[in-house]
C-alpha cells in the first residue's frame, strides 16, 4: 500500500548533449549493478502485488506467490471490489480523494503563504518561530495523535472528516521546504521591482511570485499528497464509521475480518483494492514529475 | 509498522484505562453493592415503545440481520451499527472515547478476556439492575460465568467458543495417523506426521495468548485469580506446567509450523493439508468455510485431546458479550436491544447465519444438534461442541487487565518460539512483566 517516495530519480537523458561532449560520464558496471538491485527491490512487492490482483480467492492460495495462477480473475476482482459490502469501498475512494484534495492541497497553500512570508518579509519574533517549525518537524505525527484526539472529541470533531483534514493542514516540513525554496527562488530586486510598479503584496504574491514558486509547490503538493493518501494511523484514531473511513483504514478492516470470529477473509479483495489504492498516487507521480524535474533544473542553471 | 502504531494506540489506551483505575480504586469499598436503581421488565419494554437511537460498536458480522429483524419489530428505534474495529482496535477505541466522555456508544462488543478489565474499571454498567441475573440458567456455564464478574453481570453472552481439535481427515489416514486422545498422543502424532512429510505439520504456532491461556485452562491450571483489587498470577501450577511441558517438546523438535494465526499464510496451509490440525473454538467452521475453501470435505472435527486419558475436560476460547458502557446514553433502550440479540429472537438469527451460540436452548436443540456441515464431510459436528461446552473446566478468570497482558504476550511467552527461551521462561516473564503492569495500576499483585 505504502509508495515510496523517491525524489531522486534514476539519471535519465535530461543533460543537453552539448555539454556531454564536454565531459562524457563514464559508465561504471558497479553502479548500474547497484542501481539494478536497488530497482528490482523497489519493484518486486509492486509486481507480486500486479501478479496477486489477478487471481481469485481460490488461486490465490492454490498458486505460487510470483507466477499467474491458472484463472484470470482480475477483472472479476475489479468488480467485486466495488461491489462488496454495499459498493463501500468507492465511498472509501471518494473520501480519500476527499481528504487529499482539502487536506494536501490545503496544506501546500498555507505552507507557501507561510514559508514565502517567512523567507520575504522581516518582522520580529522570526527567530522564535524558526525555531518552532523546526522542533515540529522533529515531532512525529503519531506522538500527537492521540493529544489530538482528545482535543478533537471536546470540540465534537471525532469521527467526522474535520478530524482527518484539520491536522493534515498542518505540514511544518513543507512549510521549512517553501521557506528555504522561496529565499533562493524570489530575488529580492524582484519583489521591490514590483512594488515599485505599484503592485499589491498579494498581488506580488500571486502573480509575480507564485510562478516562481511552482517548482517547489509541485514538491511539497507530492509530499502532502503521498501523507495524506497514505494516512492510517490519524484516521484509526479519528474515525469510528466506515462511511467516512479512507482506503488505507478500510482495507485494513478488510484485511483484519478474516481473524475474527465468522468473518469472511477477503484476501482476494484487500489485494485487489491495494493495487486500485496506489493507481491514483502513481498516476500524480507520472503526471507532476515533468513540473518537478524542470523545477529542479531550473534551479541547478541558476546557482 | 503497524503493529507498532497499534501497540502505541493500546499504551496510549492504557495510560487512559490507569487514569480511570486510580480515579475508582479509592472508593471501591462502596461500589460493590450499590448497584443502581432498579429497572423493571416494564420500563424497558416502555423504553423500546418509546424508542430512539442506538449506537451500537461490534464486529460480529451476524448481528447485521439481528438489527434489521429487530428494526421491524420495534420501529420506532433507529440502531446504528458500527464495525468500530475488531478486538483490540476497538478497545482502544472505546476506551479514548471513555476517556474523552463523548462518542461513548450504547452497546459494545466486548470478548471475555477483556470484559473484567472493562468491569472493574467501572467502565461498563452492572446489569443486575436491569434484570440480567434473571437469565441465569439461559446460557451455557462458560459464557455465563465469563460475564459474571465480582458479584454483578457486566455483558449478556453473545457467542461461545467452547474448544475442539479441528483435524484434516485426509492427511490424517494418508499417513496413518490415528485421531489423537490425549496431549501425548498429540506430541506422538506430530513427530510421526512431520516426518513422513517434512512439508505437513501437525499444526501451526507462532505464540497466541488466547490459546496459550486456554490450553493452560483444559489443562485445569488457575494461573490468574482476582479477589477485588488483589490479583495472583503463578504460571507454576500444575495446569500450566503440563501444558508447558507438552508444548516445549513440539516447540524445541520444531514440529509447530512457524505461521502467524489468521495470516494468508495460515489460511492457505489449513486448505492445502501443509498444517493437519487445530485446536480451537466452534465458532471456527464459519472461518474455515470461507478462508479455507479448498479443505471442504477433508476435515473433521474430534473432542480435545485430554491431559488424563479417559477424561473430558475441555476450556472456552474466544468468545464475546454485548456489553453497555458506563457513560451510555439509553441504558435501558441498550438492554432491551441486547436481549432481543442475546437471548431473544436474535439467537436463532445469528446461528442460522452460522454463528456458535451461547444460549442452552440453541446449543441443545435437536435441530442445532442434528446439523451436518459438508465441510467436514456432513459430520455432525455441533454435538462434538456442545459436549465440549457442557465439559468446560470451571473456576477459570482472566486478568483485569488481560488486554494489556496479551498485547505484551509475543515479547515474553513468543520468545519461546523464535529464540532458545523455554516456554516456562517465557511464562514467568509474562507473569512478572504482568504483574509490574497490574501493580502500576494499583492492584495489588501476588
Amino acid at each position: 500500500m505504502s509508495v515510496a517516495v523517491r525524489p531522486v530519480e534514476a539519471p535519465t537523458n535530461t543533460t543537453p548533449v552539448r555539454r556531454r561532449s564536454v565531459r562524457r560520464p563514464r559508465r561504471s558496471p558497479t553502479l548500474t549493478l547497484l542501481t539494478g538491485i536497488v530497482l528490482a527491490y523497489s519493484l518486486f512487492p509492486l509486481a507480486w502485488l500486479v501478479i496477486n490482483a489477478t487471481k481469485s480467492r481460490d488461486g490465490l492460495f492454490a498458486s505460487f506467490g510470483l507466477a499467474f495462477a491458472d484463472d484470470f480473475a482480475l477483472w472479476d476482482n475489479i468488480v467485486e471490489t466495488f461491489t462488496y459490502a454495499d459498493g463501500i469501498f468507492l465511498r472509501w475512494l471518494v473520501n480519500t480523494v476527499l481528504y487529499v484534495l482539502v487536506g494536501a492541497v490545503g496544506a501546500t497553500f498555507l505552507a507557501t503563504l507561510a514559508g514565502y512570508g517567512l523567507a520575504k518579509f522581516d518582522f520580529p519574533g522570526k527567530r522564535a518561530v524558526f525555531a518552532v517549525v523546526i522542533g515540529a518537524v522533529a515531532v512525529p505525527g503519531t506522538a500527537l495523535a492521540v493529544p489530538t484526539f482528545l482535543m478533537f472529541s471536546q470540540m465534537g470533531l471525532t469521527n467526522t472528516p474535520w478530524s482527518v483534514i484539520i491536522p493534515s493542514l498542518i505540514t511544518p516540513f513543507g512549510l521549512y521546504l517553501m521557506w528555504t525554496f522561496a529565499a533562493e527562488a524570489i530575488p529580492d530586486e524582484l519583489l521591490e521591482a514590483a512594488r515599485v510598479d505599484g503592485a499589491g503584496e498579494f498581488r506580488t504574491f500571486f502573480r509575480v511570485c507564485l510562478p516562481l514558486l511552482a517548482p517547489g509547490i509541485v514538491t511539497v503538493l507530492l509530499f502532502t499528497m503521498v501523507a495524506t493518501w497514505n494516512n492510517f494511523f490519524l484516521p484509526l484514531i479519528m474515525l469510528r464509521d466506515a462511511q467516512w473511513y479512507p482506503l488505507t483504514l478500510g482495507l485494513y478492516t478488510w484485511n483484519k475480518q478474516a481473524s475474527t470470529a465468522g468473518g469472511e477473509a477477503v484476501f482476494h479483495l484487500v489485494i485487489t483494492g491495494s493495487l486500485l489504492t496506489i493507481l491514483p498516487l502513481l498516476a500524480a507521480f507520472l503526471l507532476l514529475q515533468r513540473y518537478w524535474q524542470s523545477g529542479l533544473a531550473a534551479g541547478s542553471v541558476k546557482q | 509498522m503497524r503493529n507498532t502504531l497499534a501497540r502505541i494506540a493500546s499504551v496510549a489506551a492504557a495510560t487512559t484505562l490507569a487514569v480511570t483505575l486510580t480515579g475508582c480504586g479509592s472508593d471501591d469499598a462502596d461500589t460493590g453493592t450499590a448497584a443502581g436503581d432498579p429497572v423493571s421488565a416494564a420500563d424497558i419494554q416502555a423504553a423500546l415503545d418509546k424508542g430512539g437511537e442506538l449506537t451500537v460498536w461490534a464486529w460480529e458480522p451476524t448481528l447485521k440481520d439481528v438489527v434489521a429483524s429487530f428494526q421491524r419489530e420495534h420501529q420506532n428505534v433507529k440502531v446504528n451499527l458500527i464495525n468500530a474495529g475488531s478486538g483490540n482496535d476497538q478497545y482502544t477505541a472505546l476506551q479514548n472515547a471513555i476517556a474523552a466522555g463523548s462518542g461513548v456508544p450504547d452497546v459494545a462488543q466486548v470478548e471475555y478476556y477483556a470484559l473484567p478489565q472493562f468491569a472493574l474499571a467501572k467502565s461498563v454498567t452492572d446489569l443486575s439492575a436491569y434484570g440480567a441475573k434473571s437469565l441465569d440458567g439461559t446460557f451455557t456455564p462458560g459464557p455465563w460465568t465469563a460475564v459474571n464478574i465480582d458479584g454483578g453481570v457486566y455483558g449478556l453472552p453473545m457467542d461461545s467458543g467452547p474448544m475442539a481439535l479441528f483435524y484434516n481427515k485426509e492427511v490424517f489416514d494418508k499417513h496413518g495417523i490415528e485421531v489423537p486422545a490425549t496431549w501425548t498422543e498429540y506430541v506422538e502424532a506430530a513427530r510421526k506426521l512431520h516426518a513422513a512429510d517434512p512439508k505437513v505439520y501437525l499444526t501451526a504456532d507462532s505464540g497466541d495468548a488466547g490459546f496459550t491461556t486456554s490450553m493452560i485452562w483444559q489443562a485445569g491450571g488457575k494461573p490468574y485469580r482476582v479477589d477485588g483489587t488483589t490479583v495472583t498470577i503463578d504460571f507454576a501450577d500444575p495446569g500450566s506446567t503440563r501444558f508447558a511441558g507438552a508444548w516445549q517438546q513440539l516447540i524445541t523438535e520444531k514440529l509447530v509450523a512457524p505461521v502467524a494465526p489468521w495470516s494468508d499464510e495460515w489460511f492457505q496451509g489449513l486448505g492445502n493439508g501443509t498444517i493437519a490440525s487445530l485446536a480451537t473454538g466452534a465458532w471456527m467452521p464459519a472461518n474455515l468455510m470461507s478462508g479455507a475453501p479448498a479443505g471442504a470435505g477433508k476435515w473433521r472435527v474430534a473432542p480435545l485431546p485430554q491431559w488424563q486419558a479417559g477424561e473430558n475436560a475441555s476450556a472456552e476460547n474466544g468468545g464475546s458479550s454485548l456489553a453497555v458502557p458506563e457513560k451510555a446514553t439509553n441504558k435501558a433502550l441498550a438492554y432491551g436491544f441486547m436481549q432481543y440479540a442475546n437471548a431473544g429472537a436474535g439467537v436463532g438469527i445469528r446461528v442460522a447465519k452460522g454463528a456458535f451460540p451461547a444460549t442452552a436452548a440453541e446449543l441443545n436443540s435437536a435441530e442445532f444438534l442434528g446439523a451436518e456441515f459438508a465441510y467436514f464431510g456432513g459430520q455432525k459436528a455441533n454435538e462434538v461442541f456442545a459436549a465440549s461446552a457442557a465439559n468446560v473446566v470451571s473456576g477459570w478468570s482472566y486478568l483485569p487487565f488481560q488486554v494489556y497482558a496479551n498485547s505484551i504476550f509475543n515479547d515474553t511467552v513468543g520468545q519461546a518460539y523464535v529464540s532458545s527461551t523455554s516456554l516456562a521462561d517465557g511464562l514467568k516473564a509474562w507473569r512478572e512483566a504482568s504483574a509490574k503492569y497490574g501493580t502500576d495500576q494499583g492492584f495489588t499483585v501476588r
